[in-house]
């Protein structure tokens, strides 16, 4: 029986017949990177290809590497194996990775959502005959609502602190969720001050989207002049005596897993706004429907729910264990990296 | 049905109140529930408080005091038609369920969403459902379906948890109580009391349960119970050692035994009317005077021993008691104070005098064959004394020791200063993780509810570990956070919500008191197990056997 054209390895999912990994856990001799997030795209490996938005992300976060940039749609071959990056609309640069070899189609999602956030490519389905997707949100209790509708709200949050003399700090983390909260915050309620790390992530991406301008806090940096402004921070700061210099304030998370009224006590927020980058329940039903795939492969997530419901609805799915993600039993790399995921 | 009332709150809330309605209620618990600052919290009941009409005052007031009416659908059915609605298989939403962790959140986010808003107040939705219990199933549905259909997302799980019951919103009474007396600008603690006992909020108005200055049911009312903190620092700082009672905490249920006009109630410091449990104090009616109430412990007395709280545990469950089980665990109730005396309030005497009330009511009942005991106060010269005593407390049945200010009053609910407990330490053991689950409510995304073994050598000599009991407090979120992904990493067996694990991790586990028994696997019962620390140093092979623990048993 001949090799699966990607196979789930304990480095990655591999293409045997290209020799090449996507998205490896393990440092390997050459890798497709479907988008930047820490548990995407990893330290060591000896060559990567991903799309040219990506490009100044992994470079800032990964250091000196031997990366190529790649266009949308744009075919390259690699021992006529065909391969092309779509966009995912997880965030910047972010995409899907279409595999083509022998009239096989395989497309895989990395991370992505289907709302267009207005900063990151849009979404676009690709026809394959094996989906492999994640399912980070792959419950039906998880439902979007329009992203203009959570800004209102954030920005409505933010006046009414402002009017009680209070400083807002919301937390995102510093690649994606910040710089989506970023655009569409008002600068005519006050100023925005950012973390260091989101500071240098927002840096990176001023090139590529036009933002409102930030403040950096330093050490420099008095608590009065913040009062009434926000802050903008990654949740790893919750907590800390950063934080708490910056009395009196407020805090709220903006995450998919605020669907839930426990998980914003758990944390110790104040207020939750359901904001995620990635698909809602009906947002991986509609997209899996539009690749017209038959196979259907869950990487992370509520995986084993979410495709034993597919095999109900007749498709031929299944869930392969990877790195990725941190719901349910995926394993996770680090603290920090839990944090950051937890409130993706 | 109620009856109407004109008192000035009226005229100057019913304005405010066209706006409320349930929908007022649902923003009222978003509001709650989305802080964790109690003042806010406060505020915001206090501001709902004072734009309600009467009748929702009344029901909030009971729903916040869990008095909620009987549950009108089961929740078997609510799980059928909440998927049916949203059109999805029962086993995913049962596995949703898990999830989520609270059926009524569960429901409210699965079934479609809508934009409009009732107009409805919270007391019709709850008249809708009190008559709803008596529909057919068929009724039943077609009720929940309009209704889930047109409430938003908040009003829509309000609805049903007023409809599965268990409104738990980090809302205690006492906050309820403290906003309703900024509201009515009642003193709170005679709200605590007007609150207490047995009300109906469909028969009662606002103006009878919390205006009117004597409301006609007063026969059975308890008074609200004072409450210690545990003692913080030295017992030395408490001053003055001559100036303090000191008596021993027994463990049982607390309890007020009111007779009045010939008639019998006793009260569980839950405010359950527990009388028909205890049949062996309907011998107080005639010996104890009318107008009497009495705070006090029940206690399991077993060939005149005091029993364990284990032995109580078969008692407590059984709304009627048969004869065998009242021979076999007959119970006494171990005085510690006296509230009325004569039919008078006397909570405001000092500690010492009321004690002496209670020790001459006692002297008149000595010769006579009742389950009633004091609790012997004792009276120490240093507080070296005080300690020593306290040691002796596992070998009096007791969990410790309680400090009372000799001039103290009887205060309402749980204060600092005058009284204090000192319990002994607990018994701890070392246990090894074999068993996890996903905690519920806020902690329903976390694995916090854990199972301990303990090592017991079994018939061909091996060693294997044995469930010996069940935690899921005493770690900080952060740990829980590390354990629980460490479960997540370390599964071997999945059983429905129940995952067993790797053995690999010892837990301290401290328990204040231990009892053979028969229920469980492991042949002994702890109460109150909790989490002391994570014994990061010990290997599994370091934890306890069980028979150290049974060495424990007194």
């Amino acid at each position: 029986m001949k090799n699966p054209l990607l196979e789930f390895t304990d480095k990655g999912i591999y293409c045997s017949a290209a020799k090449v990994y996507l998205d490896p856990w393990q440092p390997v001799d050459k890798a497709i990177i479907s988008h930047g997030h820490a548990d995407h795209s990893r330290w060591g490996h000896k060559k990567y290809i991903t799309h040219h938005r990506n490009v100044p992300i992994i470079s800032h976060r990964l250091g000196e590497i031997n990366v190529i940039g790649k266009e949308w749609g744009e075919t390259f071959n690699i021992n006529n194996v065909k391969f092309s990056l779509h966009p995912a609309g997880h965030i910047i640069g972010s995409s899907q990775i279409r595999v083509e070899y022998k009239d096989e189609v395989w497309v895989f999602t990395g991370d992505y959502k289907t709302e267009h956030d207005g900063i990151s490519t849009p979404y676009e389905p690709v026809k394959c005959d094996t989906f492999i997707t994640e399912c980070t949100f792959g419950l039906p209790a998880f439902k979007w609502t329009p992203q203009q509708e959570v800004f209102e709200n954030i920005n409505q949050w933010w006046a009414e602190n402002q009017a009680e003399g209070k400083t807002s700090i919301l937390f995102g983390y510093s690649l994606g969720k910040a710089q989506r909260l970023l655009k569409y915050l008002n600068t005519d309620i006050g100023k925005i001050y950012t973390h260091g790390a989101i500071e240098n992530m927002t840096q990176v991406l001023r090139p590529l989207v036009d933002f409102p301008e930030t403040t950096l806090i330093t050490k420099e940096t008095k608590k009065e002049e913040l009062l009434g402004n926000i802050v903008l921070a990654p949740p790893s700061a919750h907590g800390s005596t950063w934080i708490r210099k910056m009395v009196p304030y407020v805090t709220a998370s903006a995450s998919g897993w605020m669907t839930f009224r426990g998980a914003r006590r758990r944390r110790a927020i104040d207020k939750g706004f359901v904001l995620s980058d990635h698909c809602d329940w009906q947002g991986l039903l509609s997209s899996i429907e539009a690749t017209g795939a038959e196979k259907i492969i869950c990487t992370h997530g509520y995986t084993e729910i979410f495709s034993r419901y597919l095999r109900e609805q007749g498709y031929d799915a299944r869930t392969e264990e990877t790195q990725y993600g941190d719901e349910e039993d995926n394993t996770v790399p680090d603290e920090t990296a839990t944090l950051e995921k937890q409130t993706s | 049905m109620k009856p109407q009332t004109t008192s000035e709150t009226d005229v100057q809330t019913d304005i405010a109140s066209n706006e409320l309605g349930m929908r007022g209620f649902a923003a009222l618990i978003k509001t709650l529930d989305s802080t964790n600052k109690t003042n806010v919290k406060v505020q915001a009941l206090t501001d709902y408080f004072l734009a309600a009409t009467n009748e929702d005052k009344v029901w909030t007031i009971a729903i916040l005091s869990h008095r909620r009416p009987p549950r009108p659908v089961n929740t078997t059915l609510l799980r059928e038609w909440a998927s049916e609605l949203a059109n999805i298989p029962l086993w995913l939403f049962e596995d949703s369920y898990h999830i989520v962790g609270d059926l009524a959140e569960t429901i409210a986010l699965i079934v479609p969403s809508s934009k409009i808003a009732t107009e409805k107040t919270l007391t019709q939705f709850l008249e809708e459902m009190i008559a709803l219990k008596r529909k057919s199933d068929q009724e039943k549905k077609e009720y929940l379906f309009e209704n889930w259909k047109v409430l938003d997302y908040y009003e829509r799980f309000v609805f049903t948890k007023l409809i599965t019951g268990g409104f738990r919103i980090g809302v205690s009474q006492k906050l309820m109580t403290r906003a309703l007396a900024k509201a009515t600008e009642i003193d709170e603690d005679i709200l605590a009391y007007k609150l207490m006992g047995n009300w109906d909020p469909n028969e009662i108005s606002f103006q009878e349960l919390i205006l009117e200055e004597n409301a006609s049911d007063y026969l059975s009312k308890p008074y609200p119970f004072y409450l210690a903190y545990a003692i913080e620092g030295e017992p030395e700082d408490l001053g003055d050692v001559s100036q303090w009672s000191a008596e021993h905490k027994w463990d049982g249920i607390r309890s007020q035994v009111i007779l009045r006009n010939n008639e019998l109630f006793v009260w569980s410091r839950g405010e359950e009317l527990v009388t028909d449990k205890y049949p062996e104090f309907n011998e107080f009616i005639g010996k104890i005077p009318n107008g009497t109430v009495i705070d006090g412990e029940i206690l399991p007395y077993i060939n005149g021993q005091i029993g364990s709280f284990n032995d109580l545990q078969t008692r407590i469950g059984r709304k009627s008691v048969s004869k065998a089980l009242l021979k076999k665990v007959p119970v006494m109730l171990k005085a510690y104070d006296i509230l009325e005396w004569n039919g008078k309030d006397i909570r405001d005497l000092p500690f010492s005098e009321r004690r002496e009330i209670l020790e001459n009511l006692y002297q008149t009942l000595t010769n006579l064959e009742i389950s009633f005991q004091l609790s012997e106060t004792m009276h120490f010269k240093t507080w070296e004394e005080v300690a020593t005593e306290r040691t002796r407390s596992r070998e009096m049945s007791s969990e410790g020791l309680m400090l009372k200010r000799k001039d103290s009053p009887y205060l309402v609910g749980r204060k600092k200063g005058d009284w204090w407990k000192w319990k002994v330490d607990p018994l701890t053991i070392d246990a090894v993780l074999t068993y996890a689950m996903r905690g519920h409510g806020r902690r329903s995304n976390l694995f916090t509810d854990y199972t301990f073994a303990l090592w017991k050598e079994n018939d061909e000599g091996e060693k294997e570990l044995v469930t010996f009991a069940k935690a899921y407090s005493g770690l900080t979120d952060a740990e829980f956070r590390k354990v629980d992904a460490w479960i997540k990493r370390n599964t071997l067996e999945r059983f429905g919500p129940v995952r067993s694990v790797t053995p690999q991790h010892v837990f301290e586990i401290a328990f204040e008191g231990i009892a053979l028994s028969k229920r469980h696997k492991s042949g002994v019962a702890t109460r109150f197990p909790r989490i002391l620390r994570w014994r990061k140093d010990k290997s599994i092979h370091e934890a306890n056997s069980l028979e150290d623990l049974k060495l424990m048993i007194p």
